[in-house]
């Protein structure tokens, strides 16, 4: 050990809250200029995290909900009651989807439609809720074991089970961060209603985001279908988001379909980048995979 | 033989591992306590609460104990919380640097003070730093931010410090006590 005088150490001391102020100062411009360097450093970050939160997120959910076998154990009559009426209704549904898809195979092969290419898709959990006072975003965790490669990943879009909860912004080899729908950042294309009336969905980091631009002689109406819309080229059409809803004249927003307050699972929907880019995604993961050659 | 020279030597290995646990108690506590908001417990506010933990953390330990929260760690504490917390980089350990250095400063008349004065002491200069934060962020990214998660953040504060400084007061007298080791 360096063994110092007491006013030399003294004057050390008092010198190390002004110099660390100096240097976060620095870091804080450093951050302006280079942009990517925040980005890299949290995707880093996630990396590291995402398997701890998973470590600890297991045990934590299943004491908070009771959804272990446990918990079940004590209302299995009324659980099996309630999926027995749930699988007579969804029976009768399935015979009319059946209906409906013979019918829609006939009028495509009429019509000679050019099918939309599927996506590739794989389901990660939601590990961690690493949501800023001015961000929404959410860590899941993802398998090293996918053989897709954290560039593809950037720019995938991320759903729950009932509608688009956001998109991957950052990934790295275990972790993905992805913005939710609900983020001030966030701007997504929408179709409204049956004839698909373009709008701009925004986020307003509260719970509804809210639509902008729509055209005035359709404007949005209270219960109208939002489903994604294909201008720009970010995200594939017809994906369900929300509902229209109006909280105060003329200021629709959207309910959205997805629970974003409780995201368990996600499914990453990697879509094939055929679509003219005119929104580039900035792959920020590795230069070397440029969007075109993946094409 | 080697026991008795051992008295000469100083300290035993297991004594200067209790002392080190006991200096690293407020910042260990600290950035686990910011990875535990991290947890998907849907809790409202909860974004808000983790830049209240952290002040109450910093508050609390550079009034009581500035020596086991050194300044480096401080910083350290500040850009996990940017990067968890998707705002600029840098931005909350300048913060939160400055608010070590302000609680230093007045550290002589609120150390000895009653627990009502320190509470509204906090509660003052938290409210002061989320402004800060808030006017910075908004600086930075050029956009006229909404007030509102300014509010619950300064409510999460005033809140949150009376929980936290009942746990820490513990510690401070027991497992983070350095003089006890």
């Amino acid at each position: 050990m360096i063994r110092l005088s007491v006013p030399f150490r003294q004057a050390l001391s008092r010198l190390t809250l002004p110099v660390m102020l100096m240097l976060s100062l620095g870091i804080i411009l450093f951050g302006r200029a280079d942009q990517q360097l925040g980005d890299h450093m949290r995707a880093g970050l996630d990396d590291v995290l995402a398997p701890a939160y998973a470590a600890v997120a297991g045990p934590v959910e299943a004491l908070e909900h009771g959804t272990g076998a446990i918990g079940n154990l004590f209302n299995l009559a009324g659980q099996n009651a309630q999926l027995r009426a749930e699988n007579a209704k969804l029976l009768q549904w399935q015979a009319v989807a059946m209906a409906l898809e013979a019918q829609n195979d006939s009028l495509k092969s009429a019509l000679d439609y050019v099918p939309s290419p599927t996506p590739e898709f794989f389901t990660a959990p939601v590990v961690a809720d690493l949501g800023g006072v001015y961000a929404r975003s959410v860590l899941v965790s993802t398998e090293p074991g996918n053989a897709v490669s954290p560039a593809q990943l950037v720019g995938a879009v991320a759903m729950d089970g009932r509608g688009i909860a956001g998109r991957v912004v950052e990934a790295g080899n275990h972790s993905a961060r992805i913005l939710l729908i609900t983020d001030l950042n966030s701007r997504i294309p929408v179709g409204l209603g049956v004839h698909g009336a373009p709008a701009l969905m925004t986020g307003t980091n509260g719970p509804d985001p809210q639509l902008l631009y729509w055209s005035p002689g359709q404007p949005p109406a209270e219960g109208d279908m939002v489903l994604s819309s294909s201008a720009g080229g970010a995200f594939p059409p017809g994906l369900p988001i929300g509902v229209v809803h109006y909280s105060a004249q003329n200021e629709p927003e959207v309910l959205p379909l997805a629970d974003l307050d409780d995201l368990r699972l996600l499914r990453l929907f990697i879509y094939p980048t055929s679509q003219p880019e005119l929104t580039p995604i900035v792959k920020t993961a590795k230069p070397a995979a440029k969007p075109h050659k993946s094409g | 033989m080697a026991r008795r020279s051992g008295m000469r030597q100083g300290p035993s290995v297991w004594r200067r591992l209790d002392a080190a646990s006991r200096h690293a108690w407020p910042v260990f506590s600290t950035l686990f306590g910011l990875f535990l908001i991290g947890l998907p417990l849907g809790l409202p506010g909860q974004a808000e609460l983790r830049p209240a933990y952290a002040m109450a953390c910093v508050f609390f330990w550079s009034l009581y104990r500035p020596t086991s929260l050194p300044a480096p760690m401080v910083a350290v504490c500040g850009l996990l919380l940017d990067l968890l917390n998707l705002s600029s980089l840098g931005l909350w350990a300048v913060l939160l640097l400055l608010l070590q250095g302000t609680t230093l400063a007045a550290r002589r008349r609120l150390a000895p003070s009653g627990f009502l004065l320190n509470w509204a002491a906090f509660t003052a200069l938290s409210t002061a730093f989320s402004a800060l934060f808030w006017a910075m962020q908004s600086l930075l990214t050029l956009t006229l931010l909404t007030p509102i998660p300014l509010l619950v953040q300064i409510l999460c504060c005033a809140g949150v410090y009376p929980l936290l400084a009942a746990l820490f007061i513990r510690a401070h007298r027991g497992a983070a006590a350095a003089e006890l080791a």
